[in-house]
């Protein structure tokens, strides 16, 4: 992170006759605050643009003969400000401005679901009358479906703002005039916006709510827990509020430095699954081959001597969900207790190439790129990511840089997304495959930041193309996963050949470190890079492993569904740690349930390669961790761990010193793929599994469509709105063709939405060729 | 005191309207001066004549002009605010129906001063007839080489784009007016940026009145002393006085500024037969009301403001004793509530709020304490709306509480309908003729 030096300007005035220095173009709002005052405030917000709308914040300035607003006007030299404080007429006009507010809103606080916790109940009493003086009619809307309750908004425009200025999606505005003025949509353009749950948070009443949480709850029973969001690699800082053991909602927390005061509609509302559905016990296959429950002790038990039993043919199959502490758990378990260097997070499709790119570019590279660097670099280049997608707080931030002038973004992807066109982003339409030739042409500079995604994997030479750009125009690289485990897993070691904190396997005196810090003798640790999951799934597939550890991986993911489950059932003893019964569940020989994120304390490592550490939200329930699972399977095994609890693993990860002989980078020459492509990434609301039972935040999901250039629509008779079948040898999809401003001889489909389960369906990556033909009918 | 038609002279020619009628009287002879000068030049002269806008608030046009920073690199633009909607206004709609070529010399020759190549007049979209003489005067300038590519072998380029309102009042709020322009929903802007700077799409533009523009050519042509003969040292000029109400000759009154308004009671037949003044309003319902007792001050900006009232559009509502002054005042109210873009609390909710109170007055349901309730929310509103919609919304009460209080003490228990006939305030009334 570079630290900003250049010298503030400041500016000296006085507040209610107490002088105060600030930056040059603060708001007199803020620089009140700073005195401890409180203006009250509805339409003002720190990360939107001053509008002045409602109000509530008129202060004196002297030499100025009306109140004015100090949510808008900025400070200047010797300036004499008044608040309420200590001015009768900034009082005055306040109460004035308080009690107009309360004519309209109905006074249904009790039933309403921001009481308790709601600006204008807060300033009524603060700054308001005791009593109000209206006895006329109250204004009144129809109840429409949606969960807006028109007569309590205030007008402050926080929502319609938000979304036109934050999130680029102004599908809300101010309709109608005067009092029957109301935030509303187009007729034909619902508000399907990722982010529309902020404007549920930034309303200061009660006239946004969202579908799941509307009469669900008090504020005071609620117990609020810090919390970071597990859907994503953003690491965005959330509030967790708690009822009687049960996540009521979840809110997204102010920082700054990540995601200010915003989250994703994911981050928001994809929770029941925490709470719906779980295994709550563990489960043991009988010699009836069902699954029946057992106590943790017959379960470790057996876990632990088909582990044994399997003693140089097991391999440890590991998602990308898990805490850093619990990847670290995995990846010594792997290597201290099976022996084994068979381990590997990546259930996506994955490469060599990329196994060396993390091993050396970002494994226990500690913080790199941050959200501030993005805000301030000059250009920012998307290489194979689709931050709307696939890491929200990036589009967020990077439309926030690009609202400012200063930055421009280029993206070299198949197709102008919405995303892009948000971020004014100069597209590079390339086909997926052919990302390599597209970004070695770019002409970058020292100001340059690439951002590259989790589908660069699957393009031939992509990352060793990234590595090199980087290290020759002095550009910054960050790699932006997908999942919120991925980087504290390469961090961990979940890759083959890596050991904790970057060090190599192959290092022998990084082996003998990791040995030592394990407490194990130096020849139990594997010596030779072990397999990554593609080559573990053949291996298993053709009969070579006796036993396999899986934790937390969804087959939906894998490169090929069927082919994963093919090696579930070939090998003969599988270990399965996870929170809801799966596909691989079901063929596991025993099924341990562990702690989802609410049930635990741990840490994410966002894509900066920022700590996100939390704490445990819920504390009464009977769920472990997947470390202290492992470290009771391990002990039955005769290998002693410890405990294995969060803090001792966090404590024994830091003691892996920064490699002294890193993995070499990689150095991979681009293949392009001769055919029609495909391309494809993982829509921010799809059917992923953590999404499962949150009917309204499905509804909110993207149009499942093939998107191709219409050229080479033409090429293949393929007319607008047409059912195309996309085809693999492994099997086919049939979706509605839409044409995309994109590059030819490339058709885009969402990885897992609705008909079109790319992995399951198709058993392709990114890049891939595939087929197409005009199917079904019209 | 004498009547000084000007911008009225040729109203009664059957071609008044057209290029040739207005060509006859020395029609664009200030144009093709004006493309022989420094632009600069011209922007002097309007500073020099002391002209002040027309469309209510009297701010200098030349300094507004001043105000346009030159050299910028961006473009300029001149918009022009037809979009006449104050309750009792009815001078621009006449002006553009009988003179819009005026108007049309005015927008090139103010252009061509501001250094824009691109003019629009925003016209009240309620009056298409008005917008369709516009429109054909534009096209006849255009035809006529006035207007467009090269004007006049020049170098000078004008388009000219006449945009019709969609029935807001707010709209006539310069910056509300720019939304419009641009599309957006009309709603007035946080200022500064003021629109010198960063106006209609962001560039830096000049807003004038119809009439203001309408002034410019007959500067341009007579030079910047001629303007002064008339008025005051800071009212100088002329003006567009549209009496309307009570009087026998309700119409278009075009006098020096400093005139009275006994003179132009005079010059509109007096009351109605057997009627006597109430209270009349100097310009539009956004200023307080004067009686009697303030016939003989000089309608000028600065003794209006003396008076406790402004000149504002300079279109005096007159109206005799039949009149119910709560009945009045409740109408204005119901007119902003109807009005109010909503954008700000106590415009939005103060309209609202005093509209109802004033309406249950209006019955005769009122409650004692509803007067000094209404007094005090007007307070409340004035100077803390984000725009002057509120200001004008606070304004008639107070205005008319200060010379009519019994009558509204009244509303607490009589009808105003009881009170006074609604049938004898009528213009078609034979009551007491």
């Amino acid at each position: 992170m570079t630290i900003d030096n250049t010298p503030v300007e400041l500016v000296t005035l006085t507040i209610d006759d107490i002088e105060v220095q600030v930056p040059k173009g603060t708001l007199i709002i803020r620089a009140a605050e700073q005195l401890g005052v409180q203006v009250p405030r509805f339409c003002d917000h720190p990360l939107l643009d001053p509008v002045a709308a409602c109000r509530a914040c008129l202060v004196e300035i002297e030499g100025q003969a009306k109140p004015q607003p100090s949510c808008a006007m900025t400070v200047a030299e010797g300036m004499k400000v008044r608040t309420q404080v200590s001015s009768v007429m900034a009082d005055e006009a306040q109460k004035g401005v308080m009690e107009f507010l309360l004519i309209n809103h109905p006074l249904d606080c009790p039933v309403c679901d921001k009481g308790g916790e709601c600006p204008l109940q807060n300033q009524a009493m603060t700054n308001g009358r005791g009593e109000s003086r209206f006895d006329g009619e109250k204004r009144e809307f129809e109840k429409p479906i949606n969960v807006s309750d028109r007569e309590r908004c205030v007008s402050c425009a926080r929502c319609t703002r938000f979304a036109d200025q934050v999130a680029g999606d102004p599908m809300i505005a101010l309709l109608e005039r005067g009092s029957q003025q109301q935030v509303g949509i187009s007729d034909d353009q619902p508000f399907d916006s990722y982010f529309s749950g902020n404007t549920i948070q930034i309303c200061p009443v009660g006239a946004l709510t969202s579908a799941k949480y509307r009469f669900r709850s008090r504020p005071f029973d609620l117990v609020s827990v810090p919390t970071t969001c597990e859907h994503c690699a953003s690491g965005c800082s959330l509030r967790t509020d708690i009822r009687r053991g049960n996540v009521m909602r979840r809110l997204a927390w102010d920082d700054p430095q990540v995601n200010e005061e915003w989250n994703c509609d994911k981050g928001r509302f994809a929770f029941p699954y925490v709470q719906e559905g779980r295994l709550n016990q563990p489960l043991v296959r009988g010699e009836d081959g069902l699954l029946h429950p057992a106590s943790w002790t017959e379960a470790i038990d057996v876990a632990a001597k088909g582990l044994a039993a399997a003693s140089g043919a097991t391999a440890v199959l590991a998602g990308g969900r898990h805490t850093v502490e619990d990847a670290y758990a995995i990846s010594k378990f792997a290597r201290a207790v099976l022996g084994t260097d068979d381990v590997d997070f990546r259930s996506r499709p994955h490469s060599t190439e990329e196994t060396q790119f993390l091993s050396s570019v970002v494994a226990g590279s500690g913080l790199g790129v941050t959200y501030a660097d993005l805000e301030k670099a000059a250009h920012v280049v998307l290489v194979a990511f689709e931050p709307e997608d696939e890491s929200p707080m990036i589009q967020l931030r990077l439309r926030k840089a690009v609202r400012r002038g200063r930055t421009k973004v280029t993206a070299i992807t198949s197709h102008v997304t919405s995303g892009n066109k948000k971020l004014n982003a100069t597209v590079i339409a390339t086909a997926a495959g052919h990302e390599v030739s597209a970004l070695s042409e770019l002409a970058l500079d020292a100001n340059t930041i690439i951002l590259v995604g989790e589908r660069a994997a699957s393009v031939t030479g992509l990352l060793t193309a990234a590595t090199k750009k980087a290290k020759e125009s002095g550009a910054k690289l960050a790699w932006v996963p997908r999942r919120a485990g991925d980087r504290g897993a390469v961090d961990a070691g979940l890759l083959p050949g890596l050991l904790p904190n970057g060090n190599s396997l192959t290092d022998s005196s990084a082996r003998e470190k990791a040995a030592d810090i394990w407490n194990v003798e130096n020849n139990t640790l594997p010596f030779a890079a072990g397999r990554d999951f593609g080559a573990i799934v053949h291996a298993a597939v053709n009969g070579e492993l006796k036993a396999l550890l899986i934790t937390s991986v969804d087959v939906e993911d894998t490169q090929h569904s069927a082919s994963t489950l093919q090696a579930i059932e070939n090998t003969p003893f599988v270990v399965s740690l996870e929170i809801r019964p799966s596909s691989i569940t079901e063929l596991a020989n025993v099924v341990l349930p562990v702690a989802v994120v609410t049930e635990k304390s741990g840490t994410f490592i966002d894509w900066e390669g920022r700590p996100r550490n939390f704490g445990q939200a819920i504390r009464e329930h009977n769920k472990l961790t997947d470390g202290r699972v492992l470290a009771m399977i391990a002990d039955a095994m005769d290998v002693l761990l410890g405990q294995q609890d969060v803090a001792q693993l966090r404590a024994e990860l830091a003691q892996f010193a920064a490699p002294t002989n890193r993995v070499d980078a990689p150095s991979h020459g681009a293949d392009v793929p001769n055919g029609l492509t495909l391309s494809t990434w993982n829509q921010l609301i799809d059917d992923g599994a953590l999404q499962e039972g949150e009917p309204f935040l499905a509804a909110t999901s993207r149009n499942v469509i093939a998107g191709l250039n219409s050229k080479t629509a033409a090429a293949h008779s393929i007319a607008e709105g047409d059912l195309i079948e996309i085809s693999t040898s492994l099997g086919s999809i049939t979706v509605e063709a839409i044409f995309v401003d994109g590059a030819e001889n490339t058709v885009w489909l969402p990885t897992n939405s609705g008909e079109s389960k790319v992995r399951t369906n198709l058993g392709a990556a990114h890049g891939n060729i595939v087929t197409i033909k005009r199917g079904g009918g019209q | 005191m004498v009547l000084t038609p000007i911008l009225t002279a040729h109203w009664d020619e059957a071609d008044s309207y057209k290029l040739e009628g207005y060509k006859r009287h020395h029609g664009y002879v200030a144009l093709a001066k004006a493309l022989k000068s420094d632009p600069d030049s011209i922007i002097q002269t309007v500073k020099d004549s002391g002209l002040r806008g027309r469309g209510g608030a009297g701010f200098p046009t030349g300094m507004k002009w001043g105000f346009v920073p030159q050299n910028d690199g961006k473009p300029h633009y001149l918009v022009v605010n037809a979009d006449e909607s104050e309750p009792g206004a009815c001078k621009d709609i006449p002006l553009m129906l009988a003179n819009p070529h005026a108007l049309v010399e005015g927008v090139a020759i103010s252009s061509y001063a501001i250094r824009a190549n691109h003019a629009f007049i925003y016209i009240r979209g309620e009056v298409p007839h008005v917008i369709r003489r516009v429109t054909n005067a534009v096209k006849e300038a255009y035809a006529a080489g006035l207007l467009g590519q090269n004007i006049q072998g020049s170098g000078f380029n004008l388009e000219v784009v006449v945009h019709a309102g969609a029935g807001a009042y707010i709209c006539g709020e310069e910056t509300a007016l720019l939304d419009s322009l641009e599309g957006h929903r009309g709603q007035p802007r946080l200022k500064p940026p003021f629109p010198a700077v960063a106006g209609l799409y962001a560039s830096p533009t000049v807003i004038n009145n119809a009439e203001t523009i309408a002034n410019i050519p007959y500067i341009i042509r007579n030079g910047a002393d001629w303007l002064k003969q008339w008025g005051t040292e800071k009212s100088p000029g002329f003006k567009l006085f549209a009496v309307s109400g009570h009087v026998k000759r309700p119409g278009i009154y075009e006098a020096a500024l400093g005139t009275t308004m006994r003179e132009l009671l005079e010059h509109a037949g007096g009351m109605r037969d057997g009627h006597t003044l109430k209270f009349w309003i100097p310009g539009g319902s956004s200023v307080p009301m004067l009686t009697e007792a303030h016939l003989d001050l000089p309608l000028t900006y600065e003794d209006m403001a003396a008076a406790g009232t402004m000149l504002g559009t300079g279109t005096p509502m007159v109206f005799d004793e039949t009149t119910s002054v709560v009945k009045a005042v409740s109408r204005w109210l119901q007119f902003y509530k109807h009005e109010s873009c909503g954008k700000c609390t106590p415009c939005r909710e103060g309209t609202y709020w005093i509209s109802g109170l004033l309406k249950r007055l209006e019955k005769g349901e009122g409650q004692e304490t509803d007067l000094e309730k209404i007094d005090e929310l007007c307070q409340q509103i004035m100077g803390r709306s984000f725009c002057a919609l509120g200001d004008a919304a606070a304004t008639p009460f107070p205005g008319a509480m200060k010379h009519f209080r019994t009558e509204f003490e009244a509303g607490v228990r009589t009808a105003a309908d009881i009170a006074f006939d609604p049938a004898a305030t009528t213009i078609f009334s034979k009551a007491n003729v």
